[in-house]
């Protein structure tokens, strides 16, 4: 049973969270006590917009085997237009990505408002089980970083 | 060619500019390479055939910073990254004088080679004045013919069209020799499996020797320092593994020239290794035609590039996963 | 190398319960950088503080990392901290191991595990940290409130009384929003108008506040301090200066039948109208739309009337451009549209009405002149019925989630003076909870039971039907009896959900003011914060940032005008030196990046350059750090990565993916 428990696969995933909605939007979550898998780390950036496709392949790179990326809703960005870019840029690194064999769900953008900490929490637990379907990330990573 | 050559003659003497771009001949009969000429004199080895594959527009970056000006040849797929240089400030146009040249289709020496053509002494029907529809190929191992159209580069089966979209004058005639669709490769592969994908560009990828061909002549590359040389991402180079890092660099390479990429091929004619890296641009620009409606970089020097736009209903991200 | 000091704070049970904190900060012990690390009950107390002074400055530390709450609550805390030690503030890093970590985690060694990882994160941010120093930005001595209801109108107030400039921007001819439609307030019954109507001739009589009726925001630009916002004004087609308010111009009109915006559209008025006789300015505008003068060319009565010569049917729309230090949202609600509800038969009886439509009934001013009557046929009910939460607590898409608040108080309120004018009428209340909680209002709600003999049901209307003889029939279950209740009734009034305006979510898109998916304003904390918005120099005031009555709007109101002062008393303001940076030397100024930059902060230069020996004249992105708010747009679409973020650095983020992804 233990061995079986050890055994189980634990994904490592990256999650972009702009500061003035999602990041807020986690907190909410967190506040909430609206529970999702530890497998989810995230790191604040203040908008959705500081996204490079760089930091995103690096993570996979390193083996992470999701990333999601959230932002305010279009409309609602704090510096007013900065996910509609985010949106753009995302929208073609995850077709160029699905275009080189990546299985598609490994990545993924969801609009997190302030408010909405059920929202942060049922993404998280969607994109997990998601990622634990697809299993590990074997396409992108650089073979030199694997322990 | 030697219409070109007299009216360099022209300019040089009477000080409208002060040097020609254009292509001198190589050591092999199917290698020009790109060059300056200072003087008339020097013309002399100036050369124009169906070998001049190379885009002579990203020079004009460095002799845009030298005294007068400088007399530019360029072919009409060259003119769109040309726009897009003056678009981006990294050609001064007052500093180009731009001759359009004509053409009627580029060679490549591989698909050449490919059809068994060994130990080339001399090659006709490359000259961009003769009407011929054949190469004559002198060899070794006596005379062998190829079809010109059988031996054009890839990207001229999908050519842009025969118009210079900007110019100080014109040059030859050029001819429209699109014979196919350019984004039928990626429909291909868009069709294929995860893994049948991941398996094309693993093969493809692992050929990579990163020699930076690639990015070194692309017109849209033209950082004064790439990022994979930079300590600004901790991506500078390291020593190559069959792995994901020749893919990172690839897309990143893509994904900065989206937007940019007037697709003229340059990338994929230069791989030493053959690896068909127009594919990548070309998906982005599919995307990018597909999602925000058709956009051709270069084609002027005003419009704004789509990764620097956006409209309130763009699609969302989620789209990749739904169009399967 | 910097030398770090790691905190790991307990936050009492709230981090400790289900993190190991002693490990946690064991573990980070190995990390490069290191120097130090401890944790606390609390790290965020005053003792708690004097840790992190007290080793920075034992250990000479370069660098602190925080693992404790969010650092959108403690950031600044521990910054300060830092900064008295001689620590730049910006060398200090939260990990947050509460709100991302314990408060949803239960397994302890799992947490524990992300709770190390979390704090490597940010250590190996720390890492990379540099000193930042905030430049300084001035503050226009103005405010700018939106809406002229009695949320703008006391904020206006309040801060006009502190001595600072005030302009009030209200879309309808006149100030005074939806209190001025009310008839009676609870719970003291006293009348709407009356203390409205002094308040509003204070605003227009006040020296600091200036009052753009008929008049909308029309663009936004700059930061907290600094605000720069194009105001239209619409055309009123009667000159300000020259009205004299007399009303002749509306007597004298003869297109009289556009709907009564005031009146809820029970009545009509005239094309050119002053909404109430109370109005501020009591100057009338021309609705295009009904006047005959614009809709044909021929009339003109009202110009041949005015003495004054005010009319002019030339006026056009004016834009004035004005610069502010701080704004005030204050755009109040509206009631539901009720085309969702068709089981009501609102849109089918004239006798079934909204609750604000019976306050226009009630009122003197009224189009029934106070008296309670059936619109259908003019006679006086004997039988009314209420029904609460019409669109409130609605669990479907049909209506709104949350409680509009203010139903149960105002139903009470109006069976109450119903059965006091009129003690014959039956007044009936079907509820599904009657909520009153606040000073006054359960006794309040008592005495329409007790002294007043409402009835109230607990239960839901299902359906009320029109009948031939001109009733109405609700149909309605009792669930404290568990029968089914037939009612014959002769008026209908409904309980309908408020929302924010309409209009709001285009104001708090200029604003970037983050906004829910229910169209109020977020706070920037829901307890702690509850009258500003995240965003800087944006204040909240009113119904626009969740449903409330008289008595809380005021106080919201001045809490507002509070926040506001606090910020106009200011000469300068700090700035967040988390701005962009160009590195000149990998710029090939190609203006990607000020084709992103929603502030206009980069501009182009011919610059000199030194490249390694190679010295030439080169152009080149320059930001502008007071105008750059630091959201990285550019950084992204900058090719060479010349570009990059302080304080949210490429190398810094890199760091932190890598350390997670280890």
């Amino acid at each position: 049973m233990s061995i079986e428990a050890k055994e189980e696969f634990r994904p490592k995933i990256v999650a972009f969270c702009c500061n003035w909605c999602s990041y807020a939007g986690a907190d909410l979550a967190g506040s909430s006590r609206l529970g999702y898998p530890a497998d989810v780390k995230i790191i604040r950036v203040p908008c959705s917009c500081r996204v490079n496709p760089m930091f995103i392949l690096r993570a996979f790179e390193k083996g992470a085997d999701g990333v999601i990326m959230c932002g305010c809703h279009p409309g609602d960005c704090h510096y007013s237009t900065g996910n509609y870019y985010a949106r753009r840029r995302m929208t073609l690194l995850f077709s160029m990505l699905d275009y080189i064999g990546v299985e598609n769900g490994r990545t993924r953008v969801e609009w997190v408002s302030a408010a909405e900490g059920v929202k942060f929490s049922t993404t998280m637990n969607e994109f997990v089980e998601k990622i634990r379907s697809l299993g590990k990330n074997v396409r992108l990573e650089d073979l030199r970083c694997r322990k | 060619m030697q219409e070109v050559i007299n009216r360099a003659k022209e300019l040089l003497a009477d000080g409208t500019v002060a040097r020609v771009l254009g292509w001198k001949a190589g050591d092999l009969p199917y290698n020009p390479e790109p060059a300056y000429f200072e003087s008339v004199e020097s013309l002399e080895d100036f050369v124009y055939n169906g070998f001049c594959g190379a885009n002579l527009s990203k020079y004009m970056i460095e002799a845009s910073k030298l005294e007068g000006k400088t007399m530019v040849c360029l072919k009409p797929c060259d003119t769109y990254s040309f726009n897009q240089l003056i678009k981006e400030h990294r050609v001064d146009r007052d500093k180009a004088y731009i001759v359009g040249v004509g053409c009627k289709g580029k060679l490549d020496i591989e698909k050449i080679r490919k059809q068994g053509v060994k130990g080339i002494e001399s090659i006709k029907g490359a000259e961009i004045t003769d009407e011929a529809d054949n190469l004559t190929i002198q060899t070794l191992y006596g005379e062998k013919t190829c079809s010109y159209a059988d031996a054009m580069l890839e990207r001229c089966h999908v050519c842009k069209g025969k118009e210079h979209k900007i110019y100080d004058e014109i040059i030859g005639e050029s001819k429209d020799t699109k014979d196919a669709d350019r984004f039928t490769e990626v429909a291909r592969i868009e069709a294929m499996s995860p893994e049948e994908k991941f398996a094309f560009f693993q093969k493809e990828l692992s050929k990579c020797i990163r020699c930076n061909a690639c990015r070194n002549v692309c017109p849209a590359c033209s950082c004064r320092k790439c990022v994979f040389d930079s300590n600004k991402f901790d991506s500078a180079q390291k020593a190559n593994v069959d792995s994901f890092e020749e893919k990172m660099f690839h897309i990143i390479r893509a994904f900065h020239v989206a937007g940019r990429c007037t697709d003229c091929g340059e990338c994929s004619r230069v791989c030493p290794q053959g690896i068909p890296l127009h594919l990548f641009n070309r998906k982005f620009i599919k995307d990018i035609n597909e999602f925000y409606g058709d956009f051709q970089a270069g084609e002027d020097t005003e419009a704004r590039g789509p990764l620097t736009d956006f409209t309130f209903d763009d699609v969302e991200p989620g789209i990749v996963g739904e169009r399967g | 190398m910097q030398r770090i000091g790691v905190f790991v704070c307990h936050c009492g049970s709230n981090i400790a319960a289900t993190v190991d904190v002693k490990k946690v900060a064991e573990m980070t012990l190995l990390e490069p950088g290191v120097v130090h690390a401890e944790d606390y009950q609390y790290m965020c107390s005053e003792a708690g503080q004097e840790k992190i002074i007290a080793a920075i400055k034992e250990k000479n530390l370069t660098g602190v990392v925080v693992c404790s709450c969010s650092p959108r609550m403690h950031e600044t805390t521990f910054r300060k901290a830092a900064e008295k030690a001689g620590l730049n503030p910006y060398m200090v890093e939260i990990a947050n191991i509460r709100e991302h970590c314990s408060w949803i985690h239960k397994d302890m060694e799992e947490a524990t595990e992300k709770a190390v990882i979390l704090a490597r994160a940010a250590i190996a941010k720390v890492n990379l940290n540099a000193p930042l120093k905030p430049g300084e930005s001035r503050v226009t001595k103005r405010a700018l409130i939106i809406g002229g209801g009695i949320a703008g109108i006391q904020t206006a107030l309040d801060i006009a009384d502190a001595g600072y400039e005030v302009d009030i921007v209200e879309k309808e001819p006149s100030i005074g929003g939806r209190m001025s439609q009310l008839d009676k307030t609870f719970p003291t019954l006293d009348c709407s108008a009356c203390i409205l109507t002094p308040k509003m001739v204070e605003a227009s009589a006040h020296e600091k506040i200036h009052i753009h009726t008929y008049s909308e925001v029309e663009k936004v630009s700059g930061f907290v301090g600094d605000f720069t916002v194009d105001i239209r004004k619409k055309a009123r087609y009667v000159d300000m200066d020259k009205c004299t308010g007399c009303g002749v111009c509306q007597e004298k009109c003869p297109s009289k039948k556009a709907a009564s915006e005031f009146n809820r559209g029970l009545n009509t008025r005239s094309a050119i109208y002053t909404p109430f006789a109370q109005a501020i300015p009591n100057v009338p505008v021309i609705d295009t739309e009904n006047c005959i003068k614009f809709k044909t060319g021929k009339c003109g009565v009202c110009s041949k009337v005015c003495q004054a010569g005010a009319i002019d049917y030339t006026q056009k729309d004016e834009i004035i451009t004005e610069k502010y230090g701080a704004i005030v949202v204050a755009t109040g609600f509206d009631t539901i549209k009720l085309d969702n509800y068709d089981e009501y038969a609102y849109n089918q009886s004239k006798d079934v009405i909204t609750s604000l439509e019976l306050e226009r009934i009630m009122n003197a001013a009224g189009p029934t002149k106070g008296h309670l009557e059936r619109l259908s046929d003019g006679k006086a009910p004997k039988e009314m019925v209420f029904v609460q939460c019409v669109g409130s607590r609605c669990s479907d898409d049909r209506g709104k989630p949350y409680c509009s608040k203010i139903c149960c108080m105002y139903t009470a309120k109006h069976a109450m003076l119903i059965r006091d004018k009129y003690p014959d009428v039956n007044v009936t209340v079907f509820y599904i909870d009657v909520r009153t909680p606040g000073k006054n209002f359960d006794e309040f709600y008592r005495r329409a039971v007790e002294q007043y003999g409402v009835n109230y049901i607990k239960g839901q209307v299902g359906k009320v039907i029109p009948q031939p003889n001109g009733k109405l029939l609700v149909q309605g279950s009792d669930l404290l009896d568990n029968k089914q209740i037939l009612k014959e009734a002769d008026m209908v009034v409904l309980a309908t959900a408020i929302e924010p305006n309409p209009g709001v979510r285009k104001i708090a898109t200029m604003l970037t003011a983050s906004i829910d998916t229910n169209n109020f304003l977020t706070e920037a904390h829901a307890k702690l914060r509850p009258v500003e918005s995240p965003t800087a120099g944006i204040f909240l005031s009113g119904v626009c940032q969740g449903p409330k009555d008289i008595p809380e709007t005021v106080a919201q109101a001045g809490a507002a005008a509070v926040k506001a002062i606090g910020l106009l008393a200011k000469d300068k303001l700090m700035t967040n030196p988390c701005t962009a940076q160009s590195d000149e030397l990998l710029c090939n100024g190609c203006s990607t990046c000020a084709n992103v930059c929603p502030y206009g902060a980069i501009t182009y230069e011919e610059r000199q350059v030194n490249d390694h020996g190679i010295r030439e004249t080169r152009r080149l992105a320059v930001v502008n750090s007071a105008l750059c708010q630091g959201c990285g747009a550019c950084t992204v679409a900058c090719p060479s990565g010349a570009m990059d973020l302080q304080g949210f650095s490429n190398r810094q983020i890199l760091a932190e993916v890598d350390a997670i992804c280890q």
